[in-house]
């Protein structure tokens, strides 16, 4: 209540509840992301993160609870239902087939055709213009530094495939991009450039939540911190108010933040 | 070190390549240098053999009549290997191919048999074109049930199409007796594609033509549509195609489906190259296509691998069988041969997907 701003939340969840078998994932959680800006997840193991990721994601379907996209309520089903709400992810594992090419890999599930008879009757892939485009949308990124867009994504480092991932979410029109460990697997060079390609996409407009356990990291990227504890949100700080030390006390229990002291509301 | 430019760890790595490096780069790229290789080194091998050193009938290799029964023994492999190439390219395996072409041959030469001709089973004498469309239906539907058993029970293709190859071959025995049926039993329609025709001094038949077809049609559905580019991406990492929104069950079904009316068209050629159709036309049938299509470069692993290798493959194991037959050579040394090359196609598979940057 404290800022003055009156952003309403791009994305938001109420009372979110996920439970698997005995096990909660998700116990009455909060989440709001704010346009434009970079939301950074972060809890102990088992404290709901993925879970909470995959509801916002479409991945899984929350038992309970409420999600809105740009005040408008949904209820993804899929992850391309999440899609066609303009909320991409990138998981992980970069869900990137390793034998197709750069242009192919950006793509995969939306491939375009031919104009005319020759994509309507004989569906022909409009190859050159989605090669073309890819190559815009890396350029873009300031990400490309490969030899070609028809190389496999396999010959690729693991710094290059996570720019082909993103560059993935952040193209067709998507408004939020989720980014799951982003670096886990990256040395320290290439995470800066991923670090780097995340302040560029939120330059450019786009919003982000950030999953990480690299504290580091996420005081360097973030403008605020959703603590995840216990399948609730605990808290959430800003890089200003709160240090490391604080975020790790929240995850753990051993501190408490009161609200009025929380960044609930947009901050760029 | 000394360069002033700045370089990549990517460069770096490029300079210090050595030729097996940039050997295993381009067979990574072109998955069908190996077999083209392998063929042209056969084929050189064998004219040596014939014209310089004179041994056995291989003189005979590239007389004209050779070349055109060499490619006119290509057909019922070649035709059943573009379907175990879709499937393997998924990362499955089609263990019941061969059963299910028996089964489509044997209902297409069991409903256009002559109601005349002794001891005709049931639905005889009717009209070859529909004995034929029924046939290539038939297919279809046995290999799309390996599909729904594949997708909707999760269950390994290899256990499923290993449980149909005894289904349909026991259905096919129950239905139709195990009796052969000649071709002056049936209309000219079923024999159509074993027709042949002159060109200059080689002689082609239909069912060629036909193959050749079906080897343009889906090597263009596979890498010019996005249903092929899903195959691929399906039989690389399934995972990751879901993630990225391909629904990987229906791409499998379809690809089952698909495999079936190629199967439902190999058995239509099969019964014009025989000018029969028998109940046990090919025993090894399955295993032959599988070898043409590992042979070929495809990865049994999936999603790698061109079905022009199949091709090359399929051509390999039939030069292979000539050449050593005109060399006066046991049939167990081609069986041989043909060991080595598949153990070896593997092995040069694995070398590939190690490839880096």
């Amino acid at each position: 209540m404290s800022a003055t701003t009156t952003t309403q939340p791009l994305v938001q969840a109420t009372d979110l509840s996920k439970s698997f078998g005995r096990v909660v994932g998700l116990a009455s959680c909060q989440f709001e992301l704010y346009p434009g800006e970079v939301c950074a997840v972060v809890g102990d193991n088992g404290a709901g993160k993925s879970t909470l990721i995959k509801c916002l994601s479409g991945a899984l379907t929350p038992d309970a609870g409420e999600m809105f996209v740009s005040g408008d309520r949904v209820a993804f089903k899929s992850t391309n239902d999440a899609r066609a709400h303009g909320v991409e992810t990138v998981y992980q594992t970069l869900a990137v087939a390793p034998a197709l090419d750069i242009a192919e890999n950006l793509y995969l599930g939306r491939e375009e055709r031919k104009k005319g008879i020759l994509g309507t009757v004989f569906r022909s892939l409009d190859k050159k213009g989605m090669r073309a485009e890819a190559t815009r949308s890396l350029n873009e990124l300031g990400v490309l530094t490969v030899q070609s867009i028809t190389q496999p994504v396999e010959t690729l480092s693991g710094g290059q495939r996570q720019a082909v991932a993103v560059a993935r979410a952040g193209a067709f029109g998507s408004q939020v991009v989720i980014l799951d460990e982003p670096t886990a697997a990256l040395g320290v060079n290439e995470s800066a450039r991923v670090l780097q390609l995340i302040r560029d996409l939120r330059d450019r407009g786009m919003s982000i939540i950030l999953i990480s356990h690299n504290m580091p990291q996420v005081f360097e990227v973030a403008d605020r911190i959703h603590v995840q504890r216990l399948g609730r949100r605990a808290a959430v700080v800003t890089p200003q108010s709160h240090t490391m030390n604080d975020v790790v006390a929240i995850m753990t229990g051993a501190m408490t933040v009161p609200e009025e002291e929380q960044q609930l509301t947009a901050v760029r | 070190m000394a360069s002033s430019a700045p370089t990549t760890a990517i460069d770096e790595f490029a300079d210090k390549a050595t030729t097996m490096q940039k050997v295993q780069t381009l067979l990574h790229r072109y998955p069908w240098l190996s077999p083209i290789v392998v063929l042209a080194l056969l084929i050189v091998i064998f004219v040596f053999l014939g014209q310089v050193m004179g041994v056995g009938d291989l003189d005979n290799f590239i007389l004209p009549g050779t070349i055109s029964l060499v490619l006119q023994q290509t057909v019922i492999v070649g035709t059943l290997a573009i379907a175990q190439t879709i499937v393997i390219l998924t990362a499955g395996i089609d263990l019941s191919i061969g059963a299910i072409m028996v089964l489509s041959q044997m209902f297409m030469a069991n409903l256009a048999v002559y109601a005349t001709a002794s001891n005709v089973t049931f639905l005889a004498g009717q009209n070859p074109v529909l004995a034929v469309a029924v046939g290539i239906v038939v297919a279809t539907l046995a290999s799309s049930l390996n599909g729904f058993l594949i997708v909707r029970f999760n269950l390994p293709p290899f256990i499923v199409t290993l449980g149909t190859l005894s289904i349909f071959t026991a259905l096919t025995l129950i239905l139709f007796k195990a009796r052969t049926i000649q071709g002056k039993e049936f209309p000219d329609f079923l024999g159509l594609l074993g027709t042949g025709f002159q060109i200059g001094p080689f002689t082609f038949t239909l069912g060629l033509l036909v193959m050749l077809a079906l080897y343009a049609i889906f090597s263009y559905a596979l890498r010019g549509t996005a249903w092929g580019t899903h195959v691929y991406a399906v039989g690389d990492d399934p995972a990751a195609a879901e993630l990225s929104g391909i629904n990987v069950r229906r791409v499998l079904f379809s690809v089952y489906c698909v495999a079936g009316f190629i199967i439902g068209i190999a058995a239509w050629i099969t019964i014009g190259r025989l000018d029969a159709a028998s109940p046990n036309v090919a025993p090894d049938i399955n295993l032959e296509t599988i070898t043409a299509v590992v042979i070929g470069g495809t990865s049994l692993f999936g999603g790698r691998g061109r079905l022009i290798g199949t091709l090359l493959g399929t051509l390999i194991i039939v030069v292979l069988d000539f050449g050593l037959s005109l060399a006066g050579l046991d049939q167990a040394y081609r069986v041989l041969a043909i060991g080595v090359l598949v153990i070896a196609a593997v092995a040069v598979d694995q070398w590939i997907r190690k490839v880096k940057a």
